[in-house]
């Protein structure tokens, strides 16, 4: 009788506590939890001095008044990057009109750079056509910043075996407060498209 | 007192815990996955059950009557185990040392001890259920580790995860195997011998210093 009754009260304090750990049962992976945790409650992204492809400085918080698509990355990458950058080559031709109207903005964010100068970030750039000013390549101009920004978005960053990083790859979604507000997989540019979209509309 | 930090197994108990806590140490088996699931875990589970030869007599009769064929402290032992199962636990243990704090506390005397002291408690049956539950998600996560195609934890690599799978299917496979030659060839009660203290399950008193130490 007293087991029972001791088991019931672990499995339920046992519950609750699973229950908590995985916001319902929702999010069992930290990728899962940090896309809940920006949707249900936005994050600031803070004010971090940048460099960009042609060596101009510019802050993040110059992107306020549009809706900017942000991806980290870094020059050297093969795999999860060219990944990515493809995805936002094809984001640059479905939101073209937005981009145009400068109501949206492309952002690749490098989280290597040491190795990162503004003339590679200009010829990654390059190797995904994209176009000037729609989609800017920068890296963070000194190490805090970078820090600063890997932890309000939840990027890690970690070296592989080969000399590279393996990182948690998505396209964010950053609202026109400068708030991130939506967190995306990266091969799959059209579900970040549509969201563009659907929250440009009046 | 829970426990006699005096008596020889709470030292070693104490001393495979101090080992572990070693920055170095530490950091070399919480950089891969498969060496935090398949070594550190285990071992901090070890540090546990060593723990329970240093529990007094008295203190375990009396917990006893809470944890009838130790179905109590199996079930404690679980729920612990299951929330360490979660890849984001198994994240955040890296990032954020509370978590790592967490991690050595719970494993050790949320797991380790209350399951030795229930495991001789435990039946035929408790017992049975318990190795086949265990063969079971060794097999379920070795195959779910091997085959999912993305990373589950964000401080691992991918390799890293797939190894674990395979490792994980051996261990399962090597525990099927050990089974059924015990019971084909022997008593699977006969268990409790690798635990630290004795068990005289024919008096159907709780020696708990076994041996010399008596």
């Amino acid at each position: 009788m007293r087991t029972l009754l001791a088991s019931l009260v672990l499995m339920l304090g046992g519950g609750i506590a699973l229950s908590t750990a995985t916001d319902h049962f929702r999010a069992f992976t930290t990728e899962a939890a940090r896309r809940l945790e920006v949707r249900e409650h936005p994050v600031d992204i803070p004010a971090v001095t940048l460099e960009t492809e042609t060596g101009a400085r510019l802050d993040l918080s110059a992107f306020r008044g549009r809706w900017l698509l942000v991806d980290f990355v870094y020059s050297r990458c093969t795999t999860y990057c060219t990944t990515l950058g493809s995805e936002l080559a094809q984001l640059q031709s479905s939101l073209a009109a937005p981009l145009a109207q400068h109501k949206v903005q492309l952002l690749s964010i490098s989280f290597d750079p040491e190795h990162d100068s503004p003339q590679r970030l200009a010829e990654y750039l390059h190797r995904y056509r994209a176009k000037d000013a729609e989609w800017l390549a920068a890296r963070p101009v000194n190490q805090g910043g970078l820090e600063l920004l890997e932890r309000r978005f939840g990027i890690t960053v970690i070296p592989d075996s080969f000399g590279g990083y393996t990182h948690n790859a998505a396209i964010h979604l950053v609202d026109p407060r400068g708030r991130l507000v939506e967190i995306f997989d990266a091969g799959n540019s059209s579900l970040a498209a549509q969201a563009v979209m659907r929250r440009l509309e009046p | 007192m829970i426990a006699r930090l005096q008596h020889p197994s709470a030292r070693g108990a104490v001393l495979l815990l101090v080992v572990l806590l070693a920055p170095p140490i530490r950091r070399a088996l919480e950089s891969s996955m498969t060496t935090q699931m398949l070594v550190q875990i285990p071992l901090l589970i070890a540090a546990g059950v060593l723990l329970s030869g240093a529990v007094p007599a008295r203190v375990n009769a009396a917990m006893a009557a809470w944890d009838y064929r130790g179905i109590t402290g199996l079930v404690l032992a679980t729920l612990v185990g299951a929330f360490w199962m979660l890849p984001r636990s198994l994240d955040a243990a890296v990032t954020d040392v509370r978590f790592d704090i967490a991690k050595y506390l719970s494993t050790a005397l949320l797991i380790g001890l209350p399951f030795a002291l229930s495991w001789r408690r435990m039946g035929f049956i408790v017992r049975g259920v318990f190795l086949l539950e265990l063969i079971a998600t060794f097999f379920r996560l070795g195959w779910l580790y091997l085959i999912w195609p993305d990373r589950l934890c964000n401080n691992f690599l991918l390799d890293d995860q797939q190894r674990l799978g395979r490792y994980m299917l051996l261990i399962g496979a090597l525990l099927f195997f050990w089974i059924a030659i015990k019971l084909l060839w022997g008593r699977l009660d006969s268990f409790s011998e690798a635990l630290p203290p004795a068990f005289s399950p024919d008096t159907g008193a709780r020696h708990l210093y076994g041996g010399p130490d008596v």
